[in-house]
């Protein structure tokens, strides 16, 4: 095998979206993307079940797409990597199991990635494919919410923090459905909290109390953590105030306060674990990460502490293949041995594995 | 003709067949593991027969009815073979595999018609109806699409099938023998045979018999406070 540049096809399916990705080395050939996203609109939410139902549907036109737009041949790749958590279950174990096949079919190596180390893999793509030193990422959807320091994206990777109840993206479209406004939320709310006065309601900000945070030398249970389901508990209560007083919803400010609400906790915490860790480069990562007033706040707090902020192209911070293949082929090429096929996908697998190692 | 064939409707199992004869086979003992025991069971299968992708003549899978989850493991790995081997891939109902291998008990008990039901979970069955003659053999005719109900709904003809003997008192007419049979792989492969051996022609169609909905509701206008 080619180890230096390999030629790497990455397979993800942890959410709604099918991707296949084909990078060689560090140079990404394709990130193609099939997603089920307009399946649940009507429901305001992603239904694992039809999220399963489309990845069946999708993957081998997925792969086939694929591979005519990075043209190559099955039988060029070098491996093939493949999300094998954390994710949806039902979801996860359609990729695995069409990249068992794949593998089988083909006798390439196999590797069992994790989702949210492949979101930092992104910034392996490119530039000689170097990640900067001191790197910390944050991560932001629909599905997880979490920060990590990322020490050697191969082999130390920690996480810092983690909401411990919705992800950020689902309490947006939680509050989107709330305020009448369309799926995803994210978009919806960040549109309508431009014309909003995000100081119109004061809503809490989650874990932010002392006995939650503590202090540097001595932290408390949750000091990088978050929760976003009280806010979204305050946000009813605001909505069913004004239906109850038969008053028109003041959607733009209740959607700007909200968002205030989410993107100051967000923020506020990213830095506190920066610069605690000694983080002085932070990557972001999900598909909240496109949230323009998200993106401003992080960006300008962390450049009070000095910190770096790294957003990657839209496509490539939302869930696709070419981020599994981007951490697929630095397994490769620092000669990590394969997963093999007998490993299982684990929908809680913990930051801390990067790959699964082989089955004993 | 050499077939590999998948089921994953009940358990999980894979087979490998010349002309309906069945050369290596692999059943799990347990319904929950399809993800994990389809591809090393496809490999060692292959190995053990000394056959690659370039010897198969076509990929053949269970379409179900069956859990979704697992159903979904066997046919996006015979999808996926079918496309990395470049392969046809043939879709078979997987209760038709449990009727091409109680067909002969339901002849020598004569009964011309019967049904095949195997579990659905939420205290229903996978069924469907068959009727079989001897001609020249025993052929195995489906009678009707497959369904999904409780047991009670199902017809009042003998009934085989792993999932007779989960309600053995409230199907309405258990059969004496095979009420233990799952799909499987190699039964798929013979029911198979005796369509093409037959002149018949098999569909490229692997649209999973989901036969239900996927559950999920559209959510209602927000909640309103009752306080
Ligand atoms: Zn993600």
């Amino acid at each position: 095998m080619n180890t230096a540049d390999p030629l790497v096809m990455g397979i993800e399916s942890s959410c709604d979206e099918t991707g296949v990705g084909i990078v060689r080395g560090t140079e990404l050939l394709t990130n193609t993307v099939s997603s089920s996203m307009a399946e649940h609109v009507r429901f305001g939410g992603v239904i694992p079940e039809i999220a399963s139902r489309a990845h069946l549907e999708a993957f081998v036109p997925t792969v086939r797409t694929a591979l005519a737009d990075a043209g190559v041949r099955m039988a060029e790749i070098d491996a093939i990597a493949v999300t094998s958590g954390p994710g949806l279950a039902g979801a996860l174990m359609v990729g695995v199991a069409a990249a068992k096949a794949l593998a089988v079919a083909t006798g390439k190596p196999l590797y069992a990635i994790n989702h949210l180390v492949a979101h930092v893999g992104v910034g392996l793509l490119g530039d000689g494919g170097e990640l900067p030193p001191h790197l910390g990422a944050l991560l932001v959807s629909g599905g997880h919410t979490e920060i990590l320091a990322v020490q050697d994206i191969t082999s130390d990777v920690r996480l810092l923090g983690s909401t411990i109840d919705d992800a950020a993206g689902e309490a947006y479209d939680k509050v989107a459905r709330l305020l009448g406004l369309s799926y995803p939320g994210g978009p919806a709310i960040d549109r309508a909290a431009a014309e909003g006065d995000p100081e119109a309601f004061s809503f809490p900000r989650g874990l932010t109390a002392g006995k939650y945070m503590g202090s540097a030398e001595n932290p408390g249970p949750h000091r990088y953590d978050m929760s976003f389901s009280g806010l979204k508990t305050a946000v009813a209560r605001v909505v069913e105030t004004f239906h109850a007083a038969r008053r028109p919803i003041p959607v733009a400010d209740v959607a700007a306060s909200f968002q205030e609400s989410v993107v100051d906790v967000i923020s506020r915490k990213t830095v506190l674990a920066c610069t605690e860790h000694g983080i002085t480069t932070l990557l972001m990562g999900g598909g909240v990460a496109a949230n323009s007033r998200l993106r401003e706040v992080v960006t300008q707090r962390c450049a009070r502490h000095g910190i770096t902020v790294v957003v990657p192209p839209l496509s490539l911070c939302t869930d696709n293949g070419a981020m599994v293949a981007a951490l697929g082929s630095r397994l490769v090429a620092q000669g990590v041995a394969p997963t093999g096929i007998a490993f299982t996908a684990d929908p809680g697998l913990p930051v801390t594995t990067v790959a699964m190692p082989a089955a004993v | 003709m050499l077939v590999l064939s998948l089921d994953s409707s009940s358990i999980a199992s894979v087979a490998l067949s010349r002309d309906g004869e069945v050369l290596e086979r692999f059943d799990t003992t347990d319904t929950r593991s399809h993800a994990e025991a389809l591809a090393p069971a496809v490999q060692e299968l292959m190995a053990r027969a000394g056959l690659t992708g370039a010897d198969l003549d076509a990929v053949l899978v269970g379409t179900g009815p069956g859990p979704f989850t697992g159903l979904r493991a066997g046919l996006v790995t015979a999808r996926t073979l079918g496309f990395a081997w470049d392969l046809p891939v043939h879709g078979l109902c997987s209760l038709d595999a449990v009727a091409h291998r109680v067909g002969p008990l339901a002849l020598a008990a004569g009964h011309p018609e019967f049904a095949v039901a195997i579990d659905a979970r939420r205290k229903e069955l996978y069924w469907r109806r068959y009727r079989v003659a001897e001609e020249g053999g025993v052929v195995v005719l489906p009678a009707g699409d497959p369904q999904v109900s409780a047991p009670e709904q199902l017809p009042d003809v003998p009934c085989y099938g792993s999932g007779t003997a989960l309600y053995p008192d409230r199907v309405p007419r258990p059969a004496v023998e095979g009420t233990d049979v799952a799909p499987s792989a190699a039964d798929l492969a013979r029911a198979a045979w005796s369509v093409t051996s037959r002149g018949g022609e098999l569909s490229t169609d692997t649209s999973p018999l989901y036969l239900r909905e996927s559950d999920a509701k559209v959510p209602g206008a927000p909640k309103r406070a009752t306080s």
